[in-house]
């Protein structure tokens, strides 16, 4: 569903790497949880398999196209003085969700995530964690295959963060492709199937998480960041 | 020879150049019979104006090919025939008063070169602006083709507009060089001077074209 | 095709929605060129140059600043709204993106213009009588020219540093031109000429808008890549 191969890309004119000779592989049902300080390039890698920075070696194809990928980042992507409904409405139309279907599933990504009873409100007035909602109602109307979440969980209080996660293992089971980049292992250890640490744009260790619990996960993370690289693994393809 | 030493040597042989088509046109050509002396800065004059339409048509090329190709010198070119079309510009500009005062006892006065090189001064210096507001090397260098080719365009749409409506234009906004009713010598006068003045071009855009580069390593390196 | 069409339309919509909904951007370009409009009265010396004579240039020069109102919201919104990335993100086609960005502000500038025109009238004594259809084609053709590329130019300008005043410094020479089509124009049709002698700069006016559309939607999207 997903390939990234040899990517690599760097701003300031070379003199900070985002992405050194980054490749892997995702298929459905698959979540990958991209660890790593912040410049470590987990920004980058998100936009590239995005499209929407082209980079300056290697490639990456998410099958579909821009079609079928969910976004959820650092951006709200919302309106603020159009309502939550609207919002939806606007982005559906633009993912092409068929008319008649639009208010339906906007309906349902509402309900989804709880904002049943805000839809009319206009979004400048909700609260921050409440726009991180709207946002993944967002990312979810057009019924996406794949989704990349770049610190979804920041503006989330505990229950919000809890009922993400219960939402975002539901959607992996049913079938979609993940890609999830946070600085926060806690967040993100459980829900993954695979695990990738990035440092200085370069995945310093990728592997299934093959059973282990976050804090076992953490442990190997902070190793990694102190030994600057080393670590098992390497980078490598992972296979559902 | 590193391109900023062919660039320096062309300039100065081009200098020595404009000072002998200076002689020549003091000395050798006639004098005109209705402006006098003040018309030798004609020579200049137009030659000058004429260069600085071909800085921003090399600049559009140069643009267009960049888009394509993303070839950062293709890039650095064009900031450097920027650069030194608008001191073509800035001669024009400055030489045209001069000679408008004791000929037409103004200082400015809205003929077609005049006109048409102020506003391709505009474009340009809307171009410096523009690479000087980004700060992003590629953004700056995508940024900039997208303005030169539409500065290139607006160009030729005015080129061709002029040809195609003569009629319509009390104060034709184009350059159209002068050259039917020249006799001989001065005609010969004019052709090299202008030889003289795409020598400059060159030379100036080799140097600032390597000034460009250098800063381009300083920054890699 | 179709797609394209219903994607800028989408586009459009939301701009509309959101422009006429907080009302501000519209409110102040209306006031504007009203306060611009009396500027021009008091700065005129009614014994020394007739009114008629000024006329087509202060329409303009009104309109053209108007115009570059509108132009800088354009994207500006975006950026405000941090949505920008969003519809990079989108399967939106970023040609789609140009043509309803144009549409808005085509919208957002006819407005302007709807009042703006009857002030003028009004504050001038002008004279349109029978002129009034063919300067409305005028108006029509010349508000398109200056929005085609200042669609493009405001796209690139929102991403720099002074931003509101870059445009106008990289967009006024390509409005010269328009500007100066449509100032003839109407100083013809102002003053009573007959409709053949204006037919040639509605031509004019017109290749300026068909070159400029096609060369600032090919570049847009080079605008907009990151």
């Amino acid at each position: 569903m997903l390939w990234a191969e040899g990517l690599r890309h760097a701003f300031n004119e070379g003199r900070v790497v985002a992405l050194d000779d980054v490749s892997f592989t995702l298929t459905a049902g698959q979540t990958l949880a991209v660890f790593g300080p912040n410049g470590a390039g987990k920004t980058t890698l998100l936009k590239v398999l995005a499209g929407l920075i082209r980079p300056q070696g290697g490639s990456a194809r998410v099958a579909g196209g821009r079609r079928v990928i969910g976004w959820i980042g650092h951006q709200s992507h919302l309106y603020g003085h159009l309502s939550v409904r609207e919002n939806l409405l606007f982005w559906g139309a633009l993912y092409g969700v068929p008319r008649a279907q639009r208010a339906r599933q906007a309906a349902d990504a509402l309900a989804r995530l709880g904002m049943s009873d805000r839809a009319e409100q206009a979004v400048w007035s909700l609260s921050r964690g409440l726009v991180q909602r709207a946002a993944i109602a967002k990312a979810l109307i057009h019924d996406p295959e794949v989704l990349l979440l770049d610190e979804p969980f920041t503006g989330l209080d505990l229950g919000a963060a809890a009922e993400l996660r219960a939402l975002l293992g539901a959607l992996r089971g049913a079938g979609r492709a993940l890609v999830l980049a946070t600085h926060n292992v806690d967040e993100g250890a459980e829900l993954a199937t695979d695990i990738a640490f990035q440092l200085r744009g370069r995945f310093v260790q990728l592997a299934p998480r093959g059973g282990r619990g976050s804090a076992e996960i953490a442990d190997a993370y902070r190793r990694a960041v102190a030994g600057g690289g080393g670590g098992g693994g390497g980078g490598g393809r992972i296979d559902g | 020879m590193t391109i900023a030493q062919k660039g320096r040597w062309l300039v100065v042989t081009g200098l020595v150049m404009l000072g002998g088509v200076y002689v020549r046109a003091l000395a050798f050509t006639p004098v005109e019979r209705f402006q006098g002396l003040a018309q030798k800065i004609f020579y200049v004059h137009v030659p000058a104006a004429v260069t600085t339409e071909l800085a921003v048509i090399l600049l559009g090329l140069a643009s267009v090919f960049y888009l394509f190709l993303r070839d950062p010198r293709l890039d650095r070119f064009a900031e450097a025939s920027a650069e030194v079309g608008m001191v073509f510009a800035a001669i024009v500009l400055t030489t045209g008063p001069i000679w408008g005062k004791p000929i037409w006892g103004t200082w400015w006065t809205w003929d077609a070169r005049l006109t048409s090189t102020l506003f391709l001064f505009f474009l340009l210096a809307g171009y410096q602006v523009l690479r000087g507001a980004v700060t992003d090397g590629s953004l700056r260098a995508r940024y900039s083709a997208v303005l030169g080719i539409c500065a290139v365009v607006l160009v030729g749409f005015i080129h061709l507009s002029v040809y195609l409506f003569p009629t319509l234009h009390p104060q034709p906004i184009v350059l159209k060089p002068s050259k039917p009713s020249l006799p001989a010598e001065m005609l010969l006068t004019l052709v090299l001077s202008f030889g003289v003045f795409v020598v400059l071009y060159i030379g100036f855009v080799m140097q600032r074209y390597a000034i460009a580069t250098r800063r381009a390593e300083t920054l890699h390196g | 095709m179709g797609e394209l069409v219903r994607q800028a339309w989408t586009i459009a919509r939301k701009d509309l929605t959101l422009e006429f909904r907080s009302r501000t951007a519209i409110v102040s370009a209306l006031v504007f060129t009203a306060l611009v409009l009396t500027v021009f009265n008091f700065g005129r010396d009614p014994t020394a140059v007739s009114t008629l004579d000024l006329a087509p240039s202060i329409l303009w020069v009104t309109f053209t600043f108007a115009a570059m109102l509108a132009l800088n919201r354009a994207f500006q919104l975006e950026l405000d709204n941090q949505a920008l990335e969003g519809l990079l993100i989108s399967p939106l086609d970023r040609r789609s993106l140009y043509w309803g960005k144009l549409l808005a502000n085509l919208v957002f500038v006819a407005v302007v213009e709807a009042v703006g025109l009857p002030l003028f009238v009004l504050f001038f004594n002008v004279p349109v009588g029978n002129a009034l259809l063919p300067l409305l084609a005028v108006i029509a053709l010349a508000t398109l020219g200056f929005v085609a590329v200042g669609t493009l130019f405001s796209a690139m300008v929102v991403r720099t540093r002074f931003a509101e005043l870059m445009l106008p410094v990289l967009l006024l020479p390509f409005l010269l031109l328009p500007l100066t089509y449509a100032v003839q124009a109407t100083a013809r049709l102002l003053d009573g000429r007959p409709l053949s002698e204006v037919a040639g700069w509605l031509r004019l006016l017109a290749a300026y808008d068909i070159v400029f559309l096609a060369v600032a939607s090919w570049l847009f999207p080079y605008t907009v890549e990151e």
